[in-house]
């Protein structure tokens, strides 16, 4: 094949890569955008493989089979509830293949420089090994902590400013030695273990209400490894796509930052929100006191109320009451009660979380309300129902100077007329910050697992 | 044009488009991206490819392992989640 040619190839699947991502911007041309960009991809790999001539048919065939066997198992296999764990597994694998990419380039060179070619080296698939590394063992904390193998607390240990540090000379150290004649094995090991080390330590003290941000950053990361393995193969195509990955999770790095009204910089940092295991107090120092209530109550309210708005946190998930909710929504409809979401931007752990679950559930995406959308309607709201949130409507982040989440953008459910609060206990959300609207007196609490909650508030709806 | 100049270039149009994607469909947006990060799939098919390359070729086998999870996944989950998002008329 002509090099010509290949080259026209790629750019033709690099323009697919761009009209099907552009197909993301409506739910409805979305499906065929995923198609269109699948297609521009399996176009490459073809492409590729007939200008490799298919030199080790057994290794590159069986490589693609493995690989494709794996991946298909994990799509089919997982459950919605389990999505953010696997977007982070999939991060990882993409950064740990643009790192092997750039270590294989570098073991060529070397083999290459032994049969006399004199090679200039080069600080690229150094740089590739790097960000692909970071990627690799960053996305694999977060998968160990998303998926519950390890605790969802922020993990801290002293010193690990100075581990930081040092770990940062010694890669500029290896890398500036690569100019001066060091052994470039020698500089890819040091690296990879280096930048395998980073990763871990980046991760392991981000906290679970941080994780959207993470998540959202690891996904930039492996589109830029790819990218920096496409300057290493001088590679339009990866570069390209590469880049158009990297913004997009820069992009939504940046608006679950500005949701959270937090700087990347203090994410980074760190030790913010775990899963608190203690008990909060059901009453103020000032005497005010929560008021609980039943299935029974709370069923009357939502059956004779005009207007319901139903906010889902990372609960929602937990309890996996997804489709309970939605038959809520839908017996209250029939009853003639209005009934929308309200979707938080950090409410779960990964950028639109809680709209992938609902829409599990066959929940309307057209129901479905974006803060800015619907928090002018609160005042008009008769019951907002909280399944599973806390911190995303806790008014402390409106006028308390002092709280940690002072600032943060919250969905206005203390207009409401009356708010109910699905929750198991009194625990504070992930912020660790007590939420003064349980103590408001037109909030109730309904104490349980969500989904038996909500299956109760069904058949209670229904008897009304 | 220069391999910065694509890079530039491409990092402006990925956020021209994506900056308009709906909060709704930021999910799929990640996991689809995600799946086109898996690109390298095509330089690690070149890595293993390599004949003489020594244990060079076997670092690209595991390249090529790792990519074709990220495409394959990538695409399949994707799809399936998209598969998910109705409007009320289609229910």
């Amino acid at each position: 094949m002509p090099p010509g040619l290949i080259e026209g190839i790629y750019l033709f699947s690099a323009i697919l890569f761009i009209a099907g991502l552009k197909r993301l911007q409506s739910p409805v041309t979305a499906r065929t955008g995923n198609q269109i960009a699948a297609l521009g991809m399996l176009i490459a790999v073809i492409a590729t493989l007939f200008s490799q001539k298919i030199l080790t048919p057994v290794e590159m065939i069986g490589g693609l089979a493995v690989g494709g066997l794996i991946g298909a198992v994990m799509a089919k296999r997982v459950q919605m509830t389990a999505m953010p764990e696997l977007v982070a597994a999939f991060n990882g694998f993409g950064g740990l293949a643009s790192a092997l990419v750039a270590a294989a380039e570098i073991v060529r060179m070397v083999l290459s420089q032994e049969t006399s070619i004199e090679v200039t080296p080069s600080a690229f698939p150094y740089v590739s090994i790097l960000v692909g590394m970071v990627t690799f063992s960053g996305s694999l904390i977060a998968f160990l902590k998303l998926s519950g193998n390890m605790t969802g607390n922020p993990l801290e240990f002293p010193g690990r400013y100075t581990v930081l540090i040092i770990g940062t000379a010694l890669i500029i150290a290896s890398i500036v030695w690569i100019f001066f004649g060091g052994d470039l094995i020698l500089c890819l090991l040091v690296l990879a273990a280096l930048a395998f080390i980073f990763g871990i330590l980046i991760v392991l003290p981000i906290g679970g209400a941080d994780m959207p941000v993470i998540v959202a950053f690891l996904n930039a990361l492996s589109g830029l490894a790819a990218a920096a393995t496409g300057f290493v193969l001088s590679n339009s195509v990866l570069i390209i796509s590469g880049a158009l990955v990297g913004a997009s999770g820069m992009m939504l790095t940046n608006t679950m930052c500005v949701a959270m009204n937090r700087k990347f910089w203090q994410i980074m940092v760190g030790g913010f929100g775990g899963d608190s295991q203690e008990e909060g107090a059901g009453k103020l120092a000032d005497g005010r006191t929560i008021t609980s209530t039943t299935p029974d109550d709370t069923a009357i309210m939502l059956s004779y109320a005009r207007k319901v708005i139903i906010v889902p946190g990372y609960g929602l998930a937990v309890a996996q009451a997804q489709h309970q909710v939605r038959e809520l929504a839908d017996v209250l409809q029939e009853k003639g009660v209005e009934v929308k979401y309200a979707v938080h931007p950090v409410a779960g752990r990964m950028p639109g979380h809680m709209n992938v679950l609902l829409a599990e559930a066959n929940v309307p995406y057209d129901s479905l309300f974006e803060m800015d959308e619907i928090n002018h309607e609160f005042e008009s709201t008769d019951v907002v129902l909280v399944i599973g949130a806390n911190d995303v409507v806790n008014p402390a982040a409106r006028h308390d100077r002092s709280s940690p989440i002072y600032g943060m953008p919250i969905l206005n459910v203390d207009q409401a007329r009356a708010v109910v609060f699905l929750k198991r206990s009194m625990r504070p959300g992930y912020s660790g910050v007590p939420n003064l609207l349980f103590f408001e007196p037109n909030t109730r609490m309904l104490f349980g697992d969500a989904k038996d909650s909500v299956s109760e508030l069904i058949t209670e709806v229904k008897a009304v | 044009m220069t391999p910065y100049t694509f890079f530039i270039l491409a990092m402006f149009v990925g956020r021209e488009v994506l900056s308009k994607v709906p909060q709704t469909l930021h999910t799929p947006l990640m996991s689809g991206s995600n799946a086109i990060s898996g690109i390298t799939i095509i330089g690690a098919l070149v890595s293993a490819g390599m004949v003489g390359g020594g244990w060079a070729k076997w670092l690209g086998v595991a390249a090529l392992i790792a990519a074709t999870i990220n495409v394959v996944g990538g695409f399949m989950v994707t799809g399936r989640m998209l598969e998910m998002f109705k409007k009320k008329a289609e229910d």
